[in-house]
């Protein structure tokens, strides 16, 4: 998949640690709860961690995710590090959080301490104060 | 980020008094084991802190994770209207195994509340108030289940009783 793809809406990008946290409402669960809340903005939700392809598909049927799930993979956290989300020497994405314009623009992002799942409060923030959402609205 | 929004009012289910101590706000889901974990754990930092403490209890049902949790926050809503939020809080979360309507719809006759408020409830009747609740979570920060915050702000940290105390007692 490529960003460009989803040029024309604003898209959120959801760095995590790992799949199959033992916490229920955990950072994905809450976010795939909150996707009426994420659509009303027109943005397109990707949640990324450096689990493989099968290991997503699993966890993604498990918990009923209705977003998809990337595989930082090969290069293992190859993206991560483009956003400076990668943490090492341990091997995983931060919690970080990047809030993309219709535009293509990195407008918001914010790295969450790693045993902190972040919600959603600022990505929700992020969103309403994006430009291309205001201007057609004034 | 993460401020209670918006702030806690005599508007909220709560225990203990609103002005002038500390108060801690829980967001639970009545279908959550975690929060099932954290029950006897805010009672006992009640019985310890007494009237020094307003517990303050707001709806966030992860209602995808959790088929029942929606309608057993319902339930409590409804009971809040007869004045038995609390009995209604605690027998939920003394159940969490039977959650389904029928057992709600139990419960709730035995805590008073009657049949026409009780098909009202199956119905869909007290859905706005439970998602007010959620969505105010969601404004507020909450990031799972249970989430507590301490006079307004976030508390991270682990939320077993002895947790929560120290906690409260680092309160300015």
């Amino acid at each position: 998949m490529q960003l460009s793809q989803l040029r024309g809406r604003p898209v959120v990008l959801v760095f995590y640690p790992a799949d199959w946290s033992p916490v229920c409402g955990d950072q994905v669960a809450l976010y795939n709860e909150l996707l009426p809340e994420f659509e009303a903005f027109g943005a397109q939700l990707l949640g990324i961690s450096v689990d493989g392809v099968w290991c997503h598909a699993a966890f993604a049927k498990d918990r009923g995710l209705r977003f998809p799930l990337l595989a930082d993979f090969e290069p293992k956290g190859a993206i991560a590090r483009q956003y400076g989300a990668y943490q090492e020497p341990e091997g995983f994405c931060q919690r970080a959080l990047v809030v993309i314009d219709a535009a293509g623009i990195v407008r918001w992002s914010y790295v969450s301490p790693i045993g902190v799942n972040p919600g959603a409060d600022g990505i929700l923030s992020a969103l309403e104060q994006l430009p291309s959402r205001a201007s057609p609205a004034r | 980020m993460s401020h209670l929004t918006p702030p806690v009012s005599a508007a909220d289910h709560h225990q203990g008094p609103l002005e002038g101590g500390l108060v801690l706000v829980e967001y639970g889901d009545f279908e959550c084991p975690y929060c099932g974990l954290a029950y006897p754990a805010v009672k006992a930092v009640q019985r310890t802190m007494g009237a020094a403490l307003c517990l303050v209890f707001r709806h966030f049902p992860l209602k995808s994770a959790h088929p029942h949790a929606e309608r057993a926050a319902e339930f409590a809503e409804a009971a809040a209207t007869i004045g038995r939020f609390w009995e209604m809080h605690d027998w939920l979360y003394e159940h969490q195994d039977s959650l389904d309507d029928a057992s709600l719809a139990s419960a709730a006759r035995h805590l008073g509340l009657d049949q026409a408020l009780i098909d009202a409830t199956l119905r869909g009747q007290y859905a706005a108030p439970v998602n007010q609740a959620f969505r105010s979570g969601v404004r507020s920060g909450v990031n799972g289940t249970p989430c507590f915050f301490i006079n307004g702000l976030r508390h991270d940290g682990p939320w077993d009783a002895d947790s929560l105390l120290a906690a409260l007692r680092r309160v300015p």
